[in-house]
């Protein structure tokens, strides 16, 4: 039997790699086991065709979102357990314009770190309170506004002793199909930073930062809640810059 | 230009805020494709989510809002009307890493297709041909395959996903 793959190995391949240039993460990045057997060994295929169909992308609108859904304290009869925040931001494409009218979906663990996921076995408590997941329709500026509570950090079994930090799963959709992101929302300051393989697969360190929300005071609501900020910048080829406004 | 937002990973844990009820229900009286997402060990891959983007039968691309259609009185999923074509699907693979889709065919001849999966730290795009295309015509033989579906019956289709290995997917990166 092989020994437990520890920190301190994860650790030197995480060192490593630091520092690689990328915008995005290498989808070849052992340090997170999970990518060996999934990602492609082939370089992609590079598409220039103006007329293609993932220079368009689905539309969403009034009817696709609730006006509860934005508030994941809201959605039980009761107030979920935990640190009460808002995570609020714009959403914009690589020339700095607002990405209008799009959808905006949220999930993270509850404040003990648990998903309501029946493939989640963390030994932490499930709260009745709380499901976890969120969505809106960015504003005419990009903006978008979620209230939730801070999720916990939790275990995982990518080696001995891995968690991860806390974080929320955002999915956001640009005016083409090439815009499309799912990524991960930080909280500033996580001592778990250096030890977590998927958040150190962006190996860029400035490209890292971005991961990471601001903790805004004048967004905190006296009383009430904790205020963070995230801004969203869209990737996409030059070819996708749409008419404004759609 | 501003620096994009990195990517990461959808994680094994989306299906409780992601998937809908009727995601892969396109449209009815069309057609059928469906098929296994696989990893570079031949194995299936249960946690993968697939969305779909394309045409309608008329080769528009002006897909309707309304895919997540919901009540306004308990917040449910009603989903598409069934009338107006919004192009727009989204499939968590099953716990054989199997899928399906109920759409037209499009206008354009291909489905734009965009593959999420734990373990995936970045999507990866790839489309599914229905018939012959210039674009196809530009790849070797033995990759060009990867991208069309094959005709199972009268009106279905099976398409699979290999994300590596010997019969490994194209694909496809927009620059």
């Amino acid at each position: 039997m092989s020994e437990p793959l520890k920190q301190a190995d994860i650790d030197q391949e995480i060192a490593a790699r630091a520092g690689e240039h990328g915008e995005h993460p290498a989808r070849d990045y052992a340090p997170y086991r999970s990518t060996l057997l999934r990602h492609p060994h082939r370089p992609l295929v590079v598409v220039k065709d103006p007329d293609a169909a993932e220079l368009s992308g689905p539309v969403f609108g009034v009817t696709d979102v609730t006006t509860l859904d934005n508030d994941l304290t809201k959605q039980h009869p009761g107030e979920p357990l935990g640190e009460r925040i808002t995570v609020r931001g714009r959403v914009l494409d690589r020339q700095g314009r607002p990405v209008r009218g799009q959808l905006v979906e949220i999930w993270q663990a509850n404040a003990s770190g648990r998903y309501l996921h029946q493939r989640d076995d963390h030994p932490a408590p499930l709260d009745p309170n709380f499901t976890g997941v969120g969505r809106c329709l960015t504003g005419d500026d990009g903006g978008y506004l979620f209230t939730t509570i801070k999720p916990g950090p939790y275990p995982w079994r990518n080696h001995l002793n891995a968690w991860r930090p806390a974080h929320i799963h955002f999915s956001l959709f640009g005016t083409a199909f090439t815009q499309r992101l799912v990524t991960q929302m930080y909280f500033p300051g996580d001592p778990l930073f250096p030890y977590d393989p998927i958040m150190q697969s962006v190996t860029d360190e400035s490209a890292r930062q971005r991961l990471v929300a601001g903790y805004v005071h004048e967004l905190s609501e006296p009383e009430y809640s904790l205020g963070y900020r995230w801004d969203i910048v869209l990737d996409g080829p030059a070819g996708t810059w749409m008419e404004e406004g759609r | 230009m501003n620096h994009p937002t990195p990517s990461q990973t959808v994680g094994p844990f989306y299906g409780y805020a992601l998937p809908f009820p009727g995601g892969g229900d396109l449209a009815s009286g069309g057609i059928g494709v469906h098929g296994h997402v696989y990893d570079g060990a031949g194995d299936p891959v249960p946690d993968a989510l697939l969305e779909f983007w394309q045409a309608d039968e008329h080769g528009s691309l002006a897909g309707s809002p309304g895919t997540l259609r919901r009540d306004p009185t308990d917040g449910s999923v009603l989903g598409r009307d069934g009338l107006r074509f919004t192009g727009f699907g989204r499939v968590p693979t099953d716990q054989d890493g199997h899928w399906a889709l109920r759409t037209v065919v499009p206008g354009n001849g291909y489905i734009s297709v965009c593959v999420f999966a734990r373990g995936l730290l970045h999507h990866l795009y790839t489309r599914i041909y229905l018939g012959p295309d210039a674009f196809l015509d530009a790849l070797p033989a033995q990759r060009r395959r990867t991208l069309v579906a094959t005709p199972e019956r009268e009106g279905v289709y099976r398409f699979d996903i290999h994300l590596q290995g010997e019969k490994e997917t194209v694909f496809l990166d927009f620059g």
